[in-house]
């Protein structure tokens, strides 16, 4: 694997495992209850800003995908990591409006444990005028080895360029 | 006349095998997805509730109930198309199935979700097209639409691992 030296150095990092621990204590986070979905599959946030943003959702028996194994369905870490990848890009230093998924490309590196909660990081790496670019790993805690990474693209409305109503 | 009571059980056999095997996976039932078939084709309807919002401003589908509603209906379709070839087998197999031994499901490679319009608080259908169905991977397109068929909200394209043969 080959791993180019000026590009995004901590984002490389990231995206390979790297060295360092993947995630230090992030507490118990909160429930994201402001985003319907999220509440209901139990998503909590223990932390967003400088364009980074880490999301969990715990293991629950009402999101297994496959009943023989009692693994998490994909689409439980799909929607995670689209609302880690959309939380990075509402935590840019830029005010933001609002954010609307574009598109988002997932690679399932193996099974999440069955039991253990998953962890998104997620980083909002460029933003353009309309568009912003983040990637993202899922993971367990302690782990360097990657359940998932995503890259997502994002149309977003700057607060500032609003100057008109129902523009 | 016995013929055609014979294909109407068939017909049955598959409507409750169908039924049997979407209830079987926990987070089918938490989004609340149903299948309908017509002939060899199936089609998913996520019913609208507010536990599915993204956005309750909007109020939009959160992107990721779309995305989960997408994966959830390509892993189905590939799913279905191994209990109906058992179906078709006749005997212990269709017995078998009736019973609720289930193939084991596949498992997500990676996909990518685009998302071309804002999911509004109504029903949502999708299907899925079976692109390629190899030994080892099967490849998937799976639209979603909300009121217009030939407007989707949303499109996933995907890579699944199959089940081991004999497994």
């Amino acid at each position: 694997m080959s791993r180019q030296e000026n590009d995004e150095p901590q984002l490389g990092a990231l995206m390979l495992g790297g060295t360092q621990p993947l995630l230090e204590p992030v507490g118990e986070g909160e429930l994201m209850s402001g985003l319907p979905f999220s509440g209901e599959i139990g998503m909590r946030l223990h932390g967003a800003g400088g364009s980074v943003a880490i999301l969990s959702v715990p293991y629950d028996e009402r999101l297994i995908g496959d009943p023989q194994t009692g693994v998490m369905h994909g689409g439980v870490v799909t929607a995670l990591l689209d609302t880690a990848c959309g939380a990075a890009v509402m935590a840019v230093p830029e005010k933001l409006e609002s954010t609307a998924t574009l598109d988002l490309r997932i690679d399932y590196m193996r099974p999440a444990s069955v039991g253990q909660t998953v962890f998104a990081r997620a980083e909002c790496y460029r933003i353009t005028r309309s568009v912003a670019f983040a990637r993202a790993v899922a993971f367990h805690e302690g782990s360097d080895d990657l359940v998932a990474s995503a890259a997502a693209a994002f149309v977003i409305e700057r607060s500032a360029k609003r100057t008109k109503a129902g523009g | 006349m016995a013929e055609t009571n014979h294909q109407m059980a068939r017909e049955a056999d598959r409507d409750a095998a169908l039924s049997a095997l979407t209830q079987t996976v926990p987070y089918n039932r938490l989004l609340g997805v149903r299948f309908e078939r017509l002939g060899d084709e199936l089609t998913a309807r996520l019913p609208f509730r507010q536990g599915l919002v993204g956005n309750p401003l909007l109020p939009a589908l959160h992107g990721g109930a779309t995305g989960s509603f997408l994966e959830i209906t390509a892993l189905m379709q590939l799913a279905w198309d191994m209990v109906s070839a058992e179906i078709d087998k006749g005997g212990a197999w269709a017995k078998a199935v009736a019973e609720g031994a289930f193939p084991v499901f596949p498992k997500t490679v990676d996909i990518t979700v685009d998302y071309l319009r804002s999911g509004r608080a109504r029903d949502s259908f999708a299907r899925a097209r079976v692109q390629k169905s190899g030994r080892r991977v099967a490849h998937l397109h799976v639209e979603a639409w909300q009121e217009e068929r030939l407007r989707p909200i949303a499109m996933l394209r995907g890579n699944f691992l199959m089940p081991g043969q004999g497994g």
